[in-house]
């Protein structure tokens, strides 16, 4: 026998052949089968794998919408109505695409409170959250440059306004916005290579989930209880534990999405996209779509450009430095009061700032948007420093093991029961 | 954690009870999880269809399968061609001797016997698709000043191909006659070809 | 532990929205459109095929002189319940250009099924000097292209009126309360009487407008009805599949504890 090739433990020849050279089978095993996970995962545990499944839906309908979408500016509104009228399941296509973009961001949005609420974020898994951030910065590159495909009107002018942002940089940022469009306007240049991006971008996701995962199983999970499991009596195999949970969630998940695009398509769209681009005129008011919109109401609360621009790009780049700046020993906010109560007006402020986007900005919208993006910012900068210091945080519980089995688990040895709060 | 994986020892705790609780007798269980798994598997087998048949032509294609073909200018002796689904159609105004030539040939002579009335639906004109059956040349025959074979009707130039008055393969590498397309007369001055 | 954080959090939310309300200058402007029962709506609504085809009518009668229809094509017709040869006739009576012919000019024919809809002007630019300078837009998807849908284009064609004590109109403009800005370029479009239906319906200008926003709502979300009884089948059988899924999940789960 060969030296190189790997000790298969499967039966099935045909498997162990191809494991013995390539070793899938055992990296599956080990990686979905065997891979040991804290027990007392909740429901919100569900969302990675609802992000992966997305993913692969955008993927999936967006390759065959392009083979019929055709990337010209006197083509592209059209084309988009013939797939809507004249391919077979077009209409179905492209509504599972287009709802399938906010589905992605419901998602990754509970997915990333998920990760703010339970400590996700905090060493060893920093890097873990950092990828994290990367793939979510990735996603808004390319949904805003798929919204851009239809040539609607919003289409039109969230280019037009969103490129322009970068004219605020000094000196070359005129220079750059001209290079983005590749003319003096948002035009065919544009178009053009916004669908080549927009068609780029997810398989380079692909590769950082890849490595978000492949982070995550050396750490392993994180847990509701935000401490490290202390044996194999803390743990269950994922399949077919978390398979099973995860599938629960899964067909849940395509149920609200099923009800999305068979009964309220437009629902989350804008009217004016189904006008066709008119760079003579510009809507009486235009709006991002509503993933966005914290962003935005970021952006004009400040009433100078630059400082506009870098709040709202500061506003994600923060994130980057969160396992830095929450210096609490304790990843869960269970155990963390006061941590808490910051979290959740974090949370009214992101959604605050959400409703003031979508709203002129005049009178209060702007005073609430000012507010918003403060303490947005304060709860990152000054909040989770300061409590890091201060807090008196609950004590934890022994194990995972010992407050979620029902009538007790096998106790470590010279374990002491505590009282506790109830998981 | 990596480091607490490392200290269990053997199979996981959760994995060894979970074996024991399915030895211990859920058949319900594996009768459910069949059933699941069935309902699962016909769902992703479903959601596969609007995938695939997107890529079937689209009813605009669709729309476009039929040509309508005015006869009326075409003289006796004359052909011209029409473009259906993408393709070169001949429609060809036989003359008297054209057609008593192809129907004077005997079935044991041709390679893809067929008579010259199985080819037409009136004797006077010839309707058929301008691909040579060999390697999908267009072959020539259409104008007056076409080469027309040595059987007086079509020529392939690409790898000589001869087919007679009837469009049947006479001699050359082509395997079959060239075929002639579903269409009907709409009057006597029009045909509707698919 | 949670209650008092939620309590908080729901104050904080209606404080907020409490405080934009009163904010919002524009909203007189415009009136909103009243909510029409139009068979199409609701969860498993269809259009109407008769209204539809009253409608069709309409639109080539009245609304084609001007607006163009241009992602449709006389063969989808036959989705309204126009028999083939119908089509055919409908199609037969507008002339469409084609070409080039065997000496290389552009010519015109009788339009055939497989033709787009033909637009009253060759260009943008043609049909604004030919309106005043202001563009009918096509109608194709522009149920779609309104907030406010169907119920806002019907409110549109019945909403004319004179122009209120102190309103001073622009020059060629006319008054319409749904309109934002409330001064639009169109004329009233609908006269009584102006169609004379088919199906011996009267002609009443709601009638028409009825009719023509149930046409104009097929033509801009022709699979509608596909896509919800699609949705039906789909809905009823996840939710199934969500049962066995859950059934296993307990079972596995049961055996852990």
């Amino acid at each position: 026998m060969a030296s190189g090739l790997h000790q298969s433990e499967f039966t099935n020849p045909v498997v162990r052949w191809i494991d013995a050279r390539l070793p899938v089978f055992t990296m599956m095993q080990k990686e979905y089968g065997t891979f040991p996970t804290p027990r007392n995962f909740n429901y919100l545990w569900n969302f990675g794998a609802l992000a992966m499944v997305t993913l692969l839906i955008m993927i999936a309908t967006g390759v065959f919408l392009a083979m019929h979408y055709t990337p010209h500016v006197n083509h592209a509104f059209d084309s988009v109505e013939r797939i809507m009228r004249d391919v077979n399941y077009g209409w179905l296509l492209r509504y599972v695409h287009a709802n399938g973009a906010s589905m992605f961001f419901i998602v990754v949005y509970v997915h990333i409170w998920r990760g703010l609420y339970y400590g996700s974020y905090k060493a060893p898994r920093e890097l873990l959250w950092m990828l994290g951030v990367v793939i979510f910065l990735l996603m808004m590159a390319t949904a805003f440059m798929g919204y851009v495909l239809p040539w609607g009107q919003m289409s039109f002018w969230g280019a037009t306004v969103i490129t322009n942002l970068f004219s605020a940089i000094p000196l070359v940022g005129d220079s750059i916005v001209t290079w983005l469009w590749g003319g003096f306007s948002v035009d065919n240049p544009t178009l053009n290579r916004f669908f080549s991006l927009h068609y780029l971008l997810p398989f380079v996701i692909v590769g950082v989930v890849f490595l978000h995962i492949a982070a995550l199983h050396v750490t392993g999970s994180n847990n509701p209880l935000g401490i490290d499991p202390k044996g194999p009596q803390d743990t269950v195999p994922f399949h077919p534990y978390y398979t099973a949970k995860d599938s629960v969630g899964l067909v849940a998940y395509f149920l609200v999405f099923a009800v999305l695009v068979f009964f309220f398509p437009n629902l989350l769209g804008h009217p004016d996209n189904y006008i066709p681009a008119d760079p003579l005129v510009t809507p009486a008011h235009i709006v991002p779509e509503w993933y966005f919109l914290p962003y935005y109401a970021i952006l004009r609360a400040v009433p100078d450009k630059l400082g506009g621009v870098v709040l709202m790009f500061g506003s994600i780049l923060i994130l980057f430095f969160l396992p830095w700046l929450d210096t609490s020993p304790v990843r869960s906010m269970r155990f963390r009061p006061i941590a808490r109560i910051a979290l959740f007006l974090w949370t009214v402020s992101f959604f605050v700032l959400l409703y003031c986007g979508a709203k002129p900005p005049e009178g209060i919208y702007v005073w609430l948007s000012r507010f918003g993006t403060a303490y947005y910012f304060a709860y990152f900068l000054v909040i989770l420093p300061l409590l890091g210091r201060f807090e008196r945080t609950l004590p934890l519980p022994e194990s995972i093991s010992r407050p979620v089995l029902r009538g007790g688990g096998p106790l470590p040895a010279g374990a002491a029961a505590k009282p506790m709060e109830k998981a | 954690m990596a480091e607490t994986l490392a200290t269990q020892p053997g199979a996981p705790h959760g994995a060894e009870a979970h074996r024991a609780a399915a030895a211990a007798g859920g058949k319900r269980r594996d009768f459910l999880k069949l059933v699941t798994a069935g309902f699962a598997v016909v769902g992703t087998g479903a959601i596969a269809w609007p995938f695939i048949h997107s890529m079937n032509p689209s009813r605009d294609v669709l729309a476009l399968s039929t040509t309508e073909v005015d006869l009326s200018p075409i003289q006796v002796g004359q052909a011209v061609t029409v473009v259906w689904r993408g393709k070169p159609v001949f429609v060809r105004r036989r003359t008297e001797q054209e057609i008593a030539a192809a129907r004077a040939v005997s079935l044991s002579e041709l390679r893809d016997p067929q008579t010259d009335e199985q080819r037409v639906i009136r004797p006077e004109w010839l309707v058929m698709i301008g691909v040579c059956t060999h390697l999908g040349c267009v072959p020539l025959g259409q104008k007056p000043t076409d080469p027309k074979g040595e059987y007086g009707g079509w020529f392939c130039p690409c790898h000589g191909s001869h087919y007679d008055t009837s469009g049947r393969i006479r001699r050359g590498p082509a395997p079959s006659n060239l075929a002639v397309p579903p269409y009907a007369f709409t009057s006597d001055t029009q045909i509707r070809i698919g | 532990m949670r209650r008092p954080l939620f309590k908080i959090a729901v104050a904080l939310g209606a404080a907020a929205f409490l405080a934009a309300a009163p904010a919002s200058p524009r909203a007189a402007e415009a009136e909103p459109p009243p909510s029409i029962p139009f068979s199409f709506k609701g969860l498993f609504g269809t259009f109407d095929r008769a209204s539809a085809q009253r409608g069709l009518q309409v639109y080539m009668e009245v609304c084609a002189n001007c607006h163009g229809l241009r992602q449709l094509s006389y063969r989808n017709l036959t989705e309204l319940g126009l028999s083939e040869a119908e089509v055919r006739a409908i199609a037969a009576t507008v002339q469409v250009q084609d070409g080039p012919n065997d000496e290389g000019q552009m010519f015109e024919r009788p339009g055939r099924p497989s033709d787009r809809f033909r637009s009253p002007f060759p260009n943008a630019m043609a049909a604004r000097a030919a309106n005043n300078g202001a563009y009918p837009p096509d109608l194709s998807v522009m149920v779609k292209a309104r907030a406010g849908g169907a119920d806002y284009l019907y409110a549109l064609l019945v909403g004319y009126s004179d122009p209120p004590q102190g309103v001073e109109l622009m020059q060629g403009m006319h008054y319409n309360r749904y309109f934002p800005g409330q001064q639009i370029a169109m004329a009233p479009p609908l006269n009584p009487g102006q169609v004379s239906f088919h199906d011996g319906t009267e002609a009443t200008v709601e009638q028409m407008a009825r009719d023509v926003t149930t046409f104009l709502a097929w033509a801009a979300e022709p699979e509608l009805e596909e896509r919800r009884a699609l949705g039906v089948k789909i809905v009823l059988f996840l939710t199934i599949l969500g049962g066995l899924v859950y059934a296993v999940k307990r079972k596995v789960w049961g055996e852990a504890h």
